[in-house]
């Protein structure tokens, strides 16, 4: 099997084991809409408070919601042996990996994409913002996928990880949460983001590069 | 390997092996200590009392003999961590794992000594304890960071482990440092501009920068001892079974 067929062959099967278990695909959806409805219940209905918070609310629920759904990541694979199956593997750790992030991302983040402009339309996000934040949801969520494998995989054998996790991986978040947010704001005033999206592109082709070469060494090292 | 001469690979060696390096550090920590209160009493004396009075921010200017070189002493500690954890990744030497989990601590005490003399200064300066301006907030961050290291490797218990998965995490983390480093071009807010690094001509007096390098390269020999005292600690931890400790203990009792 070549390695373009195993990464493939990771998809296909995560994408097929997310679909035979599709209420917990649901939960980081469920996670996110609940958060954002959250916030005019305990901020306040006024729609202009709203509207100014709109952005960095939808974002800052999206980051939990992708949080909440790392665990995901490598969990069930580490405890019923496939990840050890995918160490001995010959082909390179690291794409095996890139897959299995690209199939949780389909799964976990573009699920968000689809509620996140009915949620800004609740909290009255002007329309000029809409594909701003579309954009920004594109570009950046694949890169909280990507920098939170890293976490995954140094938690994931640890029993109590879930605590550890967010905070090895929310300050790392942090660059993501200031351009997507600024992007979305600046959109809603009418302002040009061309700046924002660039620098969250470079971010989105930096981590896609870099980050599954710590992810494969840290997996090998919990995997230890 | 090859391109490292010899006799420099043999001292690393030599220097690595951990009997060798704990009575180096023994060795090393008194004249440490003389040369950091060399530096610090002249370093406090001319910053507190040598030093001319500021025309706009009067006396609260001072606390920058001690915020600036915590502040700078902060990130040096980071980028010297994951220069160790790169170390002990390739090289998989021992020394190297056990200065990289001994300095996280010191580093996060430095970063909390500056985040907290900073919100000092501000008070009197910009009327609040906190803003939320880039380089406090990304200060912030870096103590968030140091955190991580130090609960990640306390999580995991094997520590040759740990020591793996806090190199890899330290690696990753730099990427942070010069986000850092840019944010005050970036957002440029309510920070000063740096007043040091224009080498040309610095927007600080001689008599205010002299202390004030005196106090950064005292705090860079305080952070040596503290080092030096935390990883002999470690190393005791680590290797309690070694016939070279159980020496140790007999030569003490």
């Amino acid at each position: 099997m070549s390695l373009t067929q195993a990464f493939w062959a990771i998809i296909r099967r995560d994408l097929l084991l997310a679909f035979r278990r599709r209420a917990e695909m649901a939960n980081p959806l469920l996670f996110f809409v609940m958060v954002v409805t959250l916030f005019p219940l305990a901020v306040g209905a006024q729609p202009n408070l709203l509207q100014t918070m709109a952005p960095g609310v939808i974002w800052v629920s999206a980051l939990l919601a992708a949080l909440l759904s790392l665990d995901g990541l490598f969990r069930s694979d580490f405890e019923d042996g496939s990840l050890e199956q995918l160490l001995l593997s010959p082909h390179s750790l690291s794409i095996l990996v890139l897959g299995k992030i690209v199939a949780h991302w389909l799964v976990t983040g573009l699920p968000l994409l689809l509620i996140a402009p009915l949620l800004a339309l609740f909290l009255g996000l002007p329309e000029r913002a809409m594909p701003t934040l579309w954009l920004t949801l594109i570009l950046a969520t694949p890169v909280l996928s990507l920098i939170g494998a890293i976490g995954v995989a140094l938690t994931v054998g640890l029993r109590r990880g879930g605590m550890i996790l967010s905070l090895l991986v929310l300050p790392l978040y942090i660059p993501v949460l200031i351009f997507a947010s600024n992007a979305v704001d600046r959109a809603a005033s009418g302002l040009p983001v061309t700046a924002q999206i660039n620098i969250l592109l470079s971010m989105f082709l930096l981590s896609l590069v870099l980050t599954p070469l710590p992810t494969a060494a840290a997996l090998k090292m919990s995997v230890n | 390997m090859s391109f490292i001469p010899a006799p420099i690979s043999r001292f690393f060696h030599r220097t690595a092996s951990p009997p060798h390096f704990y009575a180096l550090a023994n060795r090393f920590i008194p004249w440490l200590t003389v040369l950091f209160l060399l530096l610090l009493i002249p370093g406090l004396y001319g910053g507190l009392i040598m030093a001319p009075t500021d025309y706009q921010q009067g006396d609260s200017y001072r606390i920058i003999y001690i915020h600036v070189p915590a502040a700078w002493m902060s990130l040096f500690i980071y980028v010297l961590m994951a220069v160790m954890g790169g170390i002990a990744l390739i090289w998989r030497m021992k020394l190297a794992e056990v200065m990289l989990i001994s300095s996280a601590p010191i580093g996060a005490g430095f970063t909390f000594i500056a985040l907290v003399t900073g919100s000092l200064w501000g008070k009197p300066m910009w009327g609040t304890w906190w803003v939320w301006d880039a380089r406090l907030t990304s200060e912030l961050i870096l103590l968030f960071l140091y955190l991580g290291v130090i609960s990640l490797h306390g999580a995991i218990e094997d520590k040759r482990n740990a020591a793996r998965a806090v190199s890899i995490l330290a690696l990753v983390g730099v990427v942070n440092i010069p986000i850092i480093h840019y944010s005050v071009e970036w957002w440029n807010t309510l920070h000063q501009g740096p007043t040091v690094s224009k080498m040309d001509k610095p927007s600080i007096h001689i008599s205010m920068l002299i202390p004030l390098l005196l106090m950064a390269v005292a705090f860079k020999v305080y952070y040596a001892i503290a080092l030096l005292q935390a990883a002999k600690l470690e190393l005791l931890k680590r290797e309690s079974s070694a016939q070279w400790v159980k020496n140790l203990l007999e030569k003490t009792v």
